[in-house]
């Protein structure tokens, strides 16, 4: 009974700060810094990581799928499951376990470490609220970020793949052979879902991991604690979510 | 008369420190107040007024509650029974906050770790837009210069002392222009000569600025200087409410104690220490 009051109380908490960030979206135009500055937290420092992420998890379906289909003589459609895979489910959901490890572990131990301090005390008797200057750049630079990451994520993935699927000698078919599969049975549509997903992932991610942050009591030793409890419930978040986001865009 | 009333003084005016206009002197309102954690009763009944204007100090031994009523009074916690008026309005709302300018100096300092000292001050003004950046400039270097710290100003927080940040924590409060301004243990953890220098600091504020200054302490010498009337509170009850003079000449055992303290070394916990000491 205790533990779903807490995660009743804790939607609560998460939606109560969803709320009051998005009634500051009107100033996001003077917080233009602000914005930037996470755009590049988020953005800029997360994506060599996603870039080789992406890369071995494309090879590895190119590998798999080489010697699963080679029994069938399908392997031409290797390109067709690694482009699909990429950016449907893989690219979004690879990018948003990066976002939630790398990226949301910072903010909850950043925002944890503050409170822990007092610094959000003292921004509260200085009536500057923190939903307005430390949460609403970090889901406004997110939603920005995603694309851009899952788009770099998702090309890096299938460049991957054509590099096995030329390289190694059971699977054996040509670039032009894999991409033009790939390009085939991959629509414009599928990537726009994938991208859909790592949004409404990455939103929740960052929003969880400030919440928890922001709502850290005791010492210091709370904020270590802040950051696994951030990364967990975000991953946990991320795999649900999934399933619901799929459902829906499928 | 009127809550509002109760903590709004029409004769009595606060100096801006940088622009010299003046506005009306805010007053404070503990109102029977209670605050418990869990069973652990906190404050128990608390009751008292500061006149605005006025240097009122609020002394106790460490855990008695002091902190926690000064968040009280800073909006940061709301109490369990009892109510809380700063110029009349509840301090935890937004609203009040935009109505009444009440600074707290923490502390700890509680300086953004993040900013440099420069922009520690300039992040109030600049987020409540009161100004150009020139004006912001001169408004955060006046408050460094009247606390002797305008060298730090390029400075990371990291980079300061414990008394330059207690002093930069003092200009940042100052730079809200605050019509009431809260002290947690402006003294603890500095030299007596840096102690000397924020209290006279905290009456030059009130002096020349006329700010309603609440200030929450344990040091004797530091509230016997600067205090207008002293409060003490012990395990969460104000057990005496007066002027200093009033306090010194108080026979209650529990503040005779309290300003003269004894240490009794025939005490059993202290031969206790002793004895661990030698072995």
């Amino acid at each position: 009974m205790k533990q779903i009051t807490a995660i009743i109380e804790g939607v609560g908490s998460v939606v109560q700060l969803m709320m009051r960030s998005l009634s500051y979206a009107g100033t996001l135009p003077r917080q233009w810094s602000r914005f930037i500055e996470q755009c590049y937290m988020i953005g800029y420092t997360t994506l060599p990581i996603v870039a080789i992420l992406s890369f071995f998890i494309g090879t590895v379906l190119a590998l798999e799928a080489g010697y699963a289909m080679q029994d069938f003589g399908a392997k031409e459609f290797i390109g067709s499951l690694v482009g699909l895979s990429m950016a449907r489910e893989l690219g979004p959901m690879m990018t948003s376990v990066l976002l939630a490890g790398r990226v949301g572990s910072a903010i909850a131990a950043e925002l944890a470490s503050m409170k822990v301090y007092q610094e959000i005390d003292a921004l509260t008797t200085m009536n500057i609220p923190a939903a307005k200057i430390l949460v609403l750049p970090r889901l406004a630079a997110v939603l920005v970020m995603m694309p851009v990451l899952i788009i770099i994520a998702n090309i890096v993935g299938w460049f991957g793949g054509s590099v096995v699927a030329r390289y190694v000698s059971y699977v054996g078919i040509s670039p032009e052979a894999y991409f033009a599969a790939l390009r085939h049975y991959t629509k414009f549509k599928d990537v726009i879902n994938g991208m859909e997903k790592a949004e409404v992932f990455g939103f929740v991610v960052v929003l969880v991991c400030c919440d928890i942050g922001l709502n850290t009591r005791g010492g210091p030793r709370e904020i270590g604690a802040a950051v696994t409890r951030a990364v967990v419930v975000s991953l946990i978040l991320i795999l649900v979510l999934d399933y619901f986001v799929t459902k829906i865009l499928l | 008369m009127s809550d509002a009333e109760a903590t709004t003084s029409s004769c009595s005016k606060t100096r801006n420190p940088f622009t010299g206009a003046e506005a009306n002197a805010v007053g404070v309102k503990v109102d029977h107040v209670f605050k418990s954690y869990g069973t652990a009763q906190v404050l128990k009944d608390v009751t008292f007024d500061v006149q605005p204007s006025e240097i009122f100090v609020l002394m106790g031994p460490s855990g008695s509650g002091k902190s926690v009523l000064l968040r009280h009074i800073a909006g940061l916690e709301l109490p369990t029974k009892g109510k809380i008026l700063v110029d009349g309005h509840d301090p935890s709302l937004e609203e009040s906050r935009e109505r009444v300018r009440v600074a707290l100096v923490f502390q700890a300092g509680a300086l953004f770790n993040s900013l440099s000292v420069y922009d520690n001050l300039a992040l109030y003004p600049r987020e409540h837009r009161s100004g150009d950046e020139k004006a912001i400039e001169q408004k955060v270097m006046h408050a460094l210069k009247i606390l002797s710290v305008e060298d730090a100003a390029k400075k990371f927080p990291s980079e300061l002392s414990g008394g330059m940040k207690k002093r930069v924590s003092i200009a940042r409060a100052l730079v809200m222009e605050p019509q009431l301004l809260l002290y947690d243990e402006p003294t603890s953890e500095l030299d007596p000569v840096m102690s000397a220098t924020i209290s006279e600091i905290i009456g030059t504020l009130k002096n020349e600025y006329s700010v309603t200054s609440l200030v929450v302490t344990h040091d004797r010498a530091l509230a016997l200087t600067i205090s207008n009337r002293v409060g003490i509170l012990m395990d969460g009850e104000l057990i005496s409410l007066g002027t200093k003079e009033e306090l010194q000449a108080s026979k209650d055992p529990r503040i005779v104690d309290f300003l003269n303290p004894k240490i009794d070394i025939q005490h059993p916990r202290f031969k206790q220490l002793e004895n661990k000491a030698t072995t």
